[in-house]
């Protein structure tokens, strides 16, 4: 994992005092309401429906259990003893006091993390592959490009004021598992014919009301100019950008504006202007990052065998534990998605137990997912069961990865001041109407995601089932929408038809999921049934 | 720290030893045709490339942001650092505090908010940052060149 040098702690302290000393002016009168929100957005603080909300990033999804129990703690003691992991792997806190924000930042900054840009019109916290370094599939380990990312994002200045926030993944596998083409600007770590490793560049994704899927706008950028070629696309995109609607400035807009083939004209004009100025972060500087990805001492000789005697520890194991590139280790992905649960949600007791894992059993390496799990991405085989049987004690042991529980859902209405409906309770009464584990394991894949508004935090336009909140006439009211995927043969969900009531979309998706499961071929997912068949179907299996 | 700067500012910073233009400075239309003109004015959106083949007539360059959250003008300056202006850049409209700083970093020597800074704050946020991760047109050293020289 990265480690902080001087440098980086200089910088994370230094903002922690001018937030402070921001704070200090809003109560004080000195910066108005309207002055000092997107200063705090840039640290993380969204004003919500009953308190402040605060953001904290977790880099590209990887923390240790150090952070783990920081985290824990200020759970306990600025909040209201839980957290909650979101769709791009980070955590929030939703009972924040504004007046304690700077003294938690601070405590986060002794732990080597932060809240920069995690909101607002930033350039977000970069998300990636939960499985880096760990995953059997993967080219290199992308996460060293993650944090040079990181610090040249962090407080960029001719992109500190953009028209709109902009996400940034990167990935190093052919399986996608960090949903890149949904994203602004979106990285594949890719080796030529020559076995240069290069990045293939993707732009203006996007999900929010007007959802896009991003172009590939490169086959092959050489890793030593990516800081030239993302400033070409950002200035491109500050520059060119509308600015008279807020709704209109993403640059999924700008990009599908002028096109595919006119932007990249752009940006490659602009591209050849920053080459020219010779700034590109040196190969030195990715050889630092990177010798702390180095893998962990994986011990050797390890045998692959797994008892799998006990059924409930197979069942577990079947579902939730994922190959692994070393021999003799795997990756032991934990639910935040028990039946009736809030998805992502984690008490501090559970953070903590996480932490005691990942020191004894994963090299001190956590990860978040997108999909708001957690990861133990180290574990010896041999490990898994004593893993299995202190996640069960702990609450902690479901086993749903990918099924139709695993419930990707934002916070809505019972958080968020945007929101137009609630998701959670209609998350938890899908996983309940779907808790048997047989009926589970028979209906296979199936990624359900829930947004309470058109902002698609729960990205709903990704999901196999789709699922999205919106206010009609006073009341809520949910749309329905099948055949989305965030996977590398990324697809937008389209609405089946009329909204339904609470109930009434419980229903509606047990009605999707009992067509698929008649018309489906041995073997096959949701998803693919659905492209085989198409809407028509499915649409009269639910509306009837 | 800046220089008081002009009488007609109370409150302007000025980051340049040389004697500020005496000209108003007029709209880029009106400075393409005029070519007595040595101070031109910026507005948010009009494309700054437009001047490059006139920067060896130019004195003073204001950046107007009409709105604080308006970041174009950031591009704008740095746009022309790098094309080799070397004259007064100047930063006006909803010009905050929180925004000096990146200004700076972008090019921009010269400050004539709307509304007055409070000196103080300005000079704590001026001076804050002991390091900064990207080169910009400040020409100050980003950490990975301090990392391995």
């Amino acid at each position: 994992m990265y480690k902080y040098d001087q440098y980086d702690q200089a910088m994370v302290d230094t903002r922690v005092e001018e937030f402070r000393d921001q704070v200090r002016r809003r109560l004080s009168g000195k910066l108005d309401d309207d002055q000092f929100k997107p200063l705090r957005l840039k640290n993380g603080l969204y004003l919500q429906l009953h308190a402040y909300m605060l953001r904290v990033a977790i880099p590209y999804g990887t923390l240790d259990s150090r952070q783990m129990r920081a985290l824990a703690e200020i759970a306990r003691r600025y909040d209201r003893g839980y957290g909650h992991f979101t769709t791009r792997q980070n955590i929030q806190y939703n009972w924040i006091k504004l007046a304690e924000a700077p003294d938690i930042l601070a405590d986060l900054a002794k732990v080597e993390m932060h809240a920069i840009q995690t909101s607002g019109e930033s350039i977000r916290n970069i998300s990636s592959d939960q499985y880096a370094g760990a995953a059997a599939d993967e080219l290199i380990d992308p996460r060293p490009w993650c944090e040079m990312l990181r610090q040249m994002t962090n407080f960029m200045p001719e992109f500190s004021y953009l028209p709109r926030k902009f996400k940034i993944a990167v990935i190093a596998s052919a399986e996608d598992r960090a949903a890149l083409r949904w994203h602004d600007f979106a990285l594949r770590i890719v080796e030529d014919a020559a076995g240069e490793i290069g990045f293939e560049v993707y732009a203006g994704g996007g999900m929010g009301r007007t959802p896009f899927i991003a172009y590939k706008i490169r086959e092959f950028l050489p890793t030593s100019q990516i800081f030239s070629y993302l400033q070409a696309v950002l200035r491109v995109w500050n520059r060119h950008a509308r600015r008279d609607n807020i709704h209109k400035q993403r640059m999924k807009i700008l990009v599908h504006d002028l096109g595919q083939e006119e932007f990249t004209r752009q940006v490659e004009a602009e591209f050849a202007h920053f080459l020219s100025l010779a700034e590109d972060f040196p190969q030195a500087e990715y050889d630092r990052v990177a010798g702390y990805f180095a893998p962990p001492p994986f011990e050797q000789r390890l045998s692959d065998q797994l008892d799998l005697s006990d059924p409930a520890f197979a069942a577990w194991a079947k579902q939730q534990v994922i190959a692994h590139q070393a021999p003799g280790y795997a990756i032991a992905n934990v639910s935040l998605k028990p039946i009736g649960g809030i998805p992502g949600d984690i008490s501090a007791d559970q953070m903590d137990i996480m932490a005691d894992l990942a020191k004894r059993y994963s090299f001190d390496e956590l990860r978040a997912t997108h999909a708001q799990n957690l990861v133990l991405p180290h574990v010896r085989k041999a490990d898994l069961y004593a893993v299995w049987q202190a996640l069960t004690a702990a609450g902690l042991a479901d086993a749903n990865l990918d099924l139709v529980s695993d419930i990707i859902a934002c916070p809505g209405l019972d958080y968020c001041s945007l929101a137009n409906a609630r998701s959670i309770p209609v998350a938890q009464k899908i996983a309940e109407r779907f808790a048997d584990p047989a009926r589970q394991a028979d209906v296979g894949e199936l990624k359900i995601k829930i947004s309470g508004c058109i902002n698609a935090c729960g990205h709903h336009h990704a999901g196999n089932i789709g699922i999205l909140g919106v206010d009609r006439k006073g009341s809520e009211s949910y749309q329905l929408l099948l055949g989305g995927s965030g996977d590398e043969d990324t697809t937008q969900a389209k609405i089946a038809g009329p909204g339904f009531d609470e109930a009434g979309i419980v229903d509606a998706v047990e009605r999707a999921v009992e067509h698929y499961r008649t018309v489906r071929d041995p073997g096959e997912r949701f998803i693919d049934t659905y492209r085989r068949v198409g809407m028509d179907g499915f649409k009269e299996a639910v509306y009837g | 720290m800046a220089e008081p700067g002009n009488q007609a500012f109370p409150t302007a910073l000025r980051f340049r030893d040389d004697p500020a233009a005496d000209e108003p400075a007029v709209s880029l239309d009106a400075f393409l045709v005029q070519e007595e003109a040595d101070s031109v004015r910026i507005e948010a959106g009009e494309d700054v490339t437009v001047l490059f083949p006139h920067l060896d007539r130019v004195r003073l360059i204001e950046v107007d942001f009409p709105r604080f959250r308006d970041g174009r003008g950031f591009s704008t300056a740095r746009m022309l650092r790098e094309a080799g202006y070397a004259g007064e850049l100047k930063a006006t409209g909803d010009v905050l505090v929180d925004l000096i700083f990146f200004m700076r970093r972008c090019g921009f020597d010269s400050f004539a908010p709307d509304r007055p800074l409070d000196s103080a704050d300005a000079e704590a946020a001026l001076s804050r940052w002991d390091h900064v991760y990207q080169p910009a047109a400040d020409g100050r050293m980003p950490i990975w060149k301090l990392r391995h020289g």
